[in-house]
């Protein structure tokens, strides 16, 4: 084996000749990840980038099998779940997939809200962080409609007249978002672009400066932690922290493979813009409080359309959310800020309670 | 070498000449850049926006039931142009039409028998026999149309 080993010493001497590998080995030996009794949050974040590259790698996969128009989408979901050997795989995961990731990403940026890891200088960070939810929401809208099926048309009904609450641009910016008035092929084709070109361009570009500032100022620190002082305990990322990530993305893994065999991914009945709604129609569970909401909503408040006052309130509070490093005050001083603590609590108490309430309250009552 | 020395006047007058060199050369510059973006931008900005296929004009509309297959109490989704229309026979045997588009977010609403009005599965809207929203989010009554029956034809029509 020694000629092999000298082959590739000498293969990756030629290599540091030419590009300069020291760079990469420095790097790699800097990079130190903190240990404290906060340090397992810090897997949700390549947790969520690992579950990323499956739906990249299986999204190139369904591209062989999938045809983007009204007449042919369903039928050809359908035939690759019936007939292409492992279709029906390669679809379940890539649903199973998008939902787990959503879910890591959620569990990712509340850890963050919750230990104020977003104070300077991580303000960017949590920027692109929240770019990139935003992303991974339009990803699951669009994504959901490619099947054409039933659900997902109204779904997205309701999803794109929601532009329509825009003053003045409204009309046209739910013609642009549909590709016509209504739902159509063309609502189709529209999506399936977005879903496969426009959204992994923006994405890559974002998740590429989100890791960079991850890479440059390296992990935070909880104030708690820090303010206890004691001796500092870290580990080095390579191999120690990489080893312990490679475990929980085989678990991810194996999670996936049981759910797609389990629970594959349904189809359901082929969309038909000439069917009323069927009763239980819901959006995938990550839209559900807000659609739950919107049920809520009296016709009127303060003579303005209830769905007016919800989607607007929603868009105000998404903006509220963004701006949360620079808004939070206290802990931009270093002082504890309770106020902040207690937002992030509101807003995830209010998530699940409203998401709990869209599943298990009668729809017809 | 004194006379390189540049007196304030003729120093003054380049700066004013090196200025205007650079607005000009700045003017010309961002305009064409201007310009630049402008004929990138427009045609990709009009291309994303669908061009307007012709609104069905129609004012009415033969529905393919035939009135007879309709019990009372029950209803069916028909074509009205390229929107949906809902054609309900009432549990006294009226006939009455509706758009079909819910007043809240666009569902395409339905009949329930056991509640004996219009419904939208969507989020829980509820509109009567007049296309009134009586209950949940519906912020507007459906458009009602007028029902003509002759033998076994239905003909629905816009108000006038």
């Amino acid at each position: 084996m020694g000629w092999l080993r000298s082959g590739f010493s000498s293969g990756i001497d030629w290599l540091d000749e030419r590009v300069g590998l020291e760079v990469i080995e420095t790097l790699a030996k800097k990079k130190e990840v903190p240990v404290h009794r906060h340090t397992v949050w810090y897997y949700l974040g390549g947790m969520t980038l690992f579950l990323f590259m499956i739906q990249v790698a299986t999204g190139i996969l369904l591209l062989f099998y999938y045809r983007p128009s009204a007449e042919e989408a369903f039928e050809s979901v359908q035939f690759l779940m019936a007939e292409v050997q492992f279709g029906w795989l390669i679809r379940s995961i890539h649903a199973w997939s998008a939902n787990l990731m959503i879910f890591t990403l959620f569990l990712h940026m509340f850890s963050v809200l919750l230990l104020k890891a977003y104070r300077a200088p991580r303000e960017l960070t949590w920027f692109t962080g929240v770019a990139l939810m935003g992303m991974a929401l339009g990803f699951g809208f669009t994504g959901y409609l490619l099947p054409w099926n039933e659900l997902a048309y109204f779904a997205t009904r309701v999803g794109t007249e929601i532009v329509r609450v825009i003053p003045l641009l409204g009309d046209s910016l739910l013609r642009v978002a549909r590709g016509g008035d209504d739902v159509t092929g063309a609502t189709l084709t529209r999506f399936y672009a977005i879903h496969v070109a426009v959204l992994p361009l923006i994405t890559t570009a974002i998740l590429g400066l989100h890791l960079f500032l991850v890479q440059k100022q390296g992990m935070s620190v909880p104030y708690s932690i820090e303010m206890a002082g004691g001796t500092k305990r870290s580990m080095p990322f390579l191999p120690n922290f990489l080893l312990r990530d490679l475990v929980g993305w085989l678990t991810a893994l194996a999670v996936l493979a049981a759910l797609a065999a389990y629970f594959p991914a349904e189809l359901g009945q082929k969309a038909d813009p000439f069917a009323s709604a069927p009763a239980g129609i819901k959006p995938e569970w990550y839209f559900m409080f807000m659609f739950q909401t919107l049920k809520y909503l009296p016709a009127h408040i303060l003579g303005i359309e209830g769905e007016v006052v919800g989607i607007l309130g929603f868009a105000l509070g998404g903006v509220l959310f963004l701006l949360i490093p620079l808004l939070d005050r206290r802990t931009a001083r270093a002082e504890p800020s309770r106020l902040f603590t207690w937002i992030g609590v509101g807003i995830i108490v209010y998530v699940v309670v409203l998401t709990y309430l869209g599943y298990t309250v009668d729809p017809t009552t | 070498m004194a006379d390189n020395v540049p007196t304030p006047g003729t120093s003054r007058r380049r700066f004013l000449d090196w200025l205007l060199g650079r607005t000009l050369t700045t003017w010309l510059l961002s305009t064409s850049l201007g310009g630049l973006v402008l004929a990138v931008v427009y045609p990709a900005g009009r291309y994303i926006i669908p061009p307007k296929t012709g609104e069905s004009a129609a004012t009415s509309v033969t529905v393919p039931i035939n009135p007879n297959d309709l019990l009372p109490n029950h209803a069916e989704i028909f074509k009205f142009g390229s929107r949906p229309g809902l054609l309900v026979r009432t549990a006294s045997g009226e006939l009455r039409a509706f758009s079909a588009t819910c007043t809240h977010l666009g569902c395409i609403v339905q009949y329930r028998p056991d509640i004996g009005h219009i419904w939208c599965a969507c989020h829980n809207g509820h509109f009567d026999l007049n296309g009134h929203n009586i209950e949940g989010p519906p912020p507007a009554p459906l458009e009602t149309y007028v029902v003509n029956a002759r033998g076994d034809q239905i003909v629905v029509s816009r108000r006038p």
